[in-house]
Parts: C-alpha cells; sequence; structure tokens
C-alpha cells in the first residue's frame, strides 16, 4: 500500500513537471500521462520492479523541454495567453461564459440607464440644467451595475445586499435633494468625492460583503488599479472609434457629433465601467497585473521629479500659489503617489529582503512628505489670512490624510530598510488605514454642504 | 543499429498513418506497434510521438476523441480519416520510389553490406 502511494506520488510529481511547461496543456499531461501509465504497467508485467519500471518510463519518455518545445511549435498560440478564448471546454469555461453573459447584460443596462433620464428631460445637450443633473448623477446611474455584477458574482447574502444597496440610496437622495447653489464651491466638492465614496461601496460588493478583512482590501485595491488600466484601453479604442465614425459620416455630408455626443460617448462609458471589471475579473489568474509593471517603471521617475520640484522650490524660495486649481493638481500628485505605493506593496513578496528598489520607494514616500508639508504650510497660511472656505478645508483634510498615510509609510519603511520590522507591518498599515479615504470623502459630500450652508 | 535522427522523423509519419489504417489506435500502442514492426530496431522518443499526433490532428489526416482505457483511465484514441487515406497512399508511393531505387541500385551492382560479411 505504502509503496502504491510513493509511485503516484511520483507520478504526480512528473506530472507537475510536465504542467510547467506553457506549451503543454492539462489535457496534453492527460495523455502523456496515460502512456507513462502504461508503459509502466507492460515493465511491471515483465517482471520489473515498481522504480526500475517508473525510471524506465520516464526515460523512454524522453527529455520534458524537448517534448515542450515540440508542442510549442505545434501550437504557438499556446505561449499567448488567451483572455477570452479558453483553449479547452469545460465547467470552469461554462461559468466564465455566463460571467461574460451576466457582464454585457449588465453594460447594456448600464448603457441604457445613462439614457434613462431622457424621458425625464435631460440630455447630453449640454443645456445647464441637464449638465447639473449628469454632473451629479453620471457615477450613480453606472457603477450600481457595476456593483451588481460582484453581487451576482460573489453571491452576495440578502443582508450584504442591502448593504451594499442602501448606501447608493442614500447617495441619490443626498446629492439630489440637498439645496446646493448651483455651481457653489460645496456641490463642486460633493461632485468631486461622491466617485470616491460610492467607489468603496463597490469594494463592498467586490468583497463578497467582506469589510474587515485585510487581505480583501488589498484585493480591491489591486482590482481598482487593473480596473482603471482596462478602462483606459477601451477608452482608446472607443476614441479611435468616435474619431472615424465623425470621420465617415462627415464625407457624405452628415454630421455624427451630435450623436456621438449624447449616444455614443454616454453609453459607450457606461458599458466601459462594467467590462472592465469583468476583464479584470477573468483575467485575474491569467495574466501579469499591469498596476505594479507601471509602478515599477514610474517609482524613480516620479522619485526624480519631486527631487527636482524641491531643490528648485528651496532654490528659487518661492512657496506654492494657493489656487484651486493647484490645490486639485497637488492633491492628484500625492494621490498617484500613494498609489504607486500601494501598488508596489500589492505585488511585492513580503518575505523578500530590502532591495535597490526599495530605497527608491522610500526615497519617493520622504520626497511626498516633503511636498505634503509644503502644500499644507501654503493653505494653513492662505486659511490664517483670508479665513476658512470649503475648498481650502477640503484641501487641508486631503493634505493632512495623506501627510499622515506617508509619515506612517515613511517611518515603517525606514524600519523596514534598517530591517527593525518587516515588510507586512507596511502593508498592514495601508490597509488599516484604508478606510479613512472613504469616510474623508462621505465628509465632504454630506458634512461640509451642511457647514457651509451650501455656498 | 543506430538509425538517423532524420530518417526516423522522415517515416514517422508514414508508419503513424499505416498504423492507424489498421483500425483506431491510441499512443502507447502505436509506439509498441512501431517496435513489433521493426523488431525492436526503430526506437522513438516516446513523448515525442504526440507533438506529431497533435499536428497529423491539425492537418486533418487523423482525428481523435477521449475515450477510456481497459482501466477506466482517460485515454485518447486516434482513427485515421479519409484525407489521411489519401496521404497514406501518396506517402506509399513516395517510400515505394526510393525504396525501388535503393534496392535496384544495391542488388544490381555492388552490395557493401553483403561484401564486408
Amino acid at each position: 500500500m505504502k509503496a502504491e502511494q510513493s509511485m503516484e506520488d511520483r507520478i504526480l510529481q512528473w506530472r507537475e513537471h510536465l504542467n510547467r511547461h506553457q506549451s503543454i496543456q492539462s489535457v496534453d499531461a492527460d495523455e502523456l500521462e496515460d502512456h507513462l501509465r502504461s508503459q509502466i504497467e507492460s515493465l511491471e508485467e515483465q517482471g520489473l520492479d515498481e522504480d526500475e519500471a517508473f525510471l524506465v518510463s520516464v526515460k523512454r519518455m524522453g527529455n520534458l523541454s524537448d517534448i515542450s518545445r515540440e508542442f510549442a511549435l505545434e501550437y504557438s498560440e499556446r505561449l499567448w495567453k488567451q483572455l477570452l478564448i479558453p483553449p479547452v471546454r469545460d465547467e470552469q469555461s461554462e461559468e466564465k461564459q455566463s460571467d461574460t453573459f451576466v457582464a454585457f447584460g449588465l453594460a447594456l443596462a448600464a448603457a441604457a440607464t445613462v439614457k434613462l433620464p431622457q424621458l425625464f428631460g435631460f440630455s447630453f445637450d449640454g443645456s445647464p440644467d441637464s449638465e447639473s443633473f449628469y454632473m451629479r448623477n453620471i457615477i450613480l446611474l453606472i457603477l450600481p451595475f457595476l456593483a451588481a455584477f460582484f453581487v451576482w458574482k460573489r453571491r452576495l447574502e440578502p443582508s450584504e445586499i442591502i448593504k451594499v444597496t442602501a448606501p447608493f440610496v442614500a447617495a441619490a437622495l443626498l446629492i439630489n435633494l440637498l439645496p446646493f447653489t448651483r455651481l457653489g464651491s460645496t456641490e463642486l466638492l460633493a461632485v468631486i468625492h461622491l466617485p470616491i465614496a460610492v467607489w468603496f461601496v463597490l469594494g463592498l460588493a467586490y468583497m463578497g460583503g467582506k469589510w474587515n478583512n485585510h487581505s480583501q482590501r488589498m484585493n480591491f485595491v489591486r482590482f481598482s488599479g487593473e480596473w482603471f488600466i482596462y478602462l483606459t484601453l477601451i477608452a482608446f479604442g472607443g476614441g479611435v472609434l468616435t474619431m472615424f465614425t465623425v470621420f465617415i459620416f462627415d464625407s457624405i455630408g452628415m454630421d455624427a457629433e451630435l450623436f456621438v455626443q449624447s449616444w455614443l460617448l454616454p453609453c459607450g462609458v457606461a458599458g466601459a465601467v462594467v467590462v472592465s471589471g469583468w476583464l479584470v475579473e477573468a483575467k485575474q489568474s491569467i495574466i501579469e497585473n499591469m498596476a505594479p509593471v507601471l509602478t515599477r517603471l514610474f517609482t524613480p521617475l516620479f522619485a526624480l521629479l519631486l527631487l527636482s520640484y524641491i531643490i528648485a522650490m528651496l532654490w528659487t524660495g518661492t512657496g506654492i500659489l494657493v489656487e484651486r486649481e493647484v490645490l486639485i493638481g497637488f492633491d492628484l500628485l500625492l494621490v498617484v503617489i500613494l498609489g504607486l505605493l500601494l501598488y508596489s506593496i500589492s505585488a511585492r513578496d513580503p518575505h523578500a529582503a530590502p532591495d535597490l528598489f526599495d530605497r527608491l520607494q522610500f526615497l519617493l514616500i520622504v520626497s511626498a512628505l516633503l511636498v505634503d508639508i509644503f502644500a499644507l504650510w501654503a493653505i494653513a497660511a492662505r486659511i490664517s489670512e483670508f479665513g476658512f472656505s470649503p475648498n481650502k478645508v477640503a484641501a487641508l483634510g486631503e493634505n493632512l490624510i495623506l501627510l499622515i498615510n506617508l509619515a506612517g509609510s515613511a517611518f515603517l519603511y525606514g524600519k523596514f530598510l534598517l530591517k527593525r520590522t518587516t515588510f507586512s507591518t507596511l502593508e498592514r498599515w495601508q490597509m488599516t488605514y484604508f478606510p479613512v479615504y472613504p469616510i474623508w470623502a462621505a465628509i465632504v459630500v454630506i458634512i461640509f454642504p451642511i457647514i457651509f450652508k451650501f455656498q | 543499429m543506430d538509425i538517423g535522427k532524420d530518417l526516423v522523423a522522415a517515416s514517422a509519419t508514414p508508419l503513424v498513418l499505416a498504423i492507424l489504417s489498421e483500425g483506431e489506435n491510441y499512443g502507447y500502442a502505436i509506439i509498441k506497434r512501431v517496435g513489433e514492426l521493426s523488431d525492436g530496431e526503430l526506437q522513438w522518443t516516446d513523448g515525442m510521438l504526440y507533438p506529431l499526433m497533435h499536428r497529423l490532428e491539425r492537418n486533418g489526416s487523423i482525428s481523435a476523441s477521449w475515450g477510456k482505457s481497459e482501466t477506466g483511465r482517460k485515454r485518447k484514441y486516434y482513427r485515421l480519416t479519409d484525407s489521411g487515406k489519401q496521404q497514406l497512399v501518396l506517402h506509399q508511393q513516395q517510400w515505394n520510389v526510393v525504396d525501388a531505387a535503393l534496392r535496384g541500385i544495391w542488388r544490381d551492382e555492388f552490395n557493401p553490406a553483403l561484401q564486408k560479411s
């Protein structure tokens, strides 16, 4: 019995070797395994013992790399991982197929929903009423469909579905019923922060309703980055489609711009949001994540940018000008840097020792911390001179949130580089800090208008 | 006797097609049949048979289906298609030409292999 076990183990091990070759798929491995077993059986019948039979059979099978190379010649497409075309029909591919149907159904529904307000007189014609409506609501017309995809995919319980649905409903009521001054600061701030808050509601659905699990939070971070990259790629394709739509109809004297603006663009964006989410889900384990690759590429460059900026600022002695665009720009810059940090964490082996890239990352965090302090300094000076305004308080809050995050990260990264702590403490710090962003965004959407009297 | 790699490769396709013309068969049995037919002189690296089988399947000479072995294991069976039969006829014609030419020259004029022994 024991000997038989070890034979099975050895065959299993041999098969694992086989599976490491990308050009040999598991059905081919089945076939080769059947051959190996037949050979072993026949050698045993001839009187060889198990060990000999196994060794001779493996030897006769030949060098696995050579076989794999032959397979690769025959199936060159296997070296290119296929995202949408499963090479073998099995249960998994059936599940993928139903995913596809649901995802495209939801994408179509999202595209239709974006146009639904037309029944109530809101369109994409650029009239002030419509513009204000869509500015506030577009995210709420689209994102619930992506959330619905994950509700379906993760098989959420009814109680969890309520937890996901309620914030969407609350957001829709708030953003439409609060008496904002049209295009006032608080309305614009709410419009900017609503998508951030709502994105985390999507996160709740993505994580299967389990908000407190750190590794699930990290998965959602990974998802968000990949989603953004896929959306960008689809948007690029959409841009090409749009260009040709206008161009070819122009050639017969028809103006397609209105169609593009009021149908193609809004419906396309709505569909793309859902489709990107599904694509990321489908490719998860098939194709390497792109966000960490971009992170590796851009971390040194952004570190260089920030360092030269700090040097230039110290050299000329000029402080940061506090204007709305400048503040938004700096916040975005710091968010990008936070993203670089998050994605390098998300892809890093937590047990690996610190290397050159970690030093670069540390440099980036420290220089971002300095820039953040300069920005905070400028905002504080401005507030003490001119008093509070919604924009300045929002900027102050955001910079403080990032300051705390960056300071904590710099501290822990420094300790890690000195080998006083493990990398996972840094990961834990980031994931513990994670809920701060949606909470702050919700505060800006809900509390700010009330404090600042909807100005 | 060590038979050169090129000759083994060149004879592999007609041999496989000919063996399958005897009826449906699977990889291990095909290798065994090759051994029987050549009195063990033709030794293939077993694993290399499968890329060849898949190539023949792709160009339509043979077709494959999954079945079960006597012991219930998953096993892939191959059979000759009509186009494979035509291929086999072509191969036979070509090999007959080669065979006839070699036999002719070895019988008529000199025969180093016989002279040595």
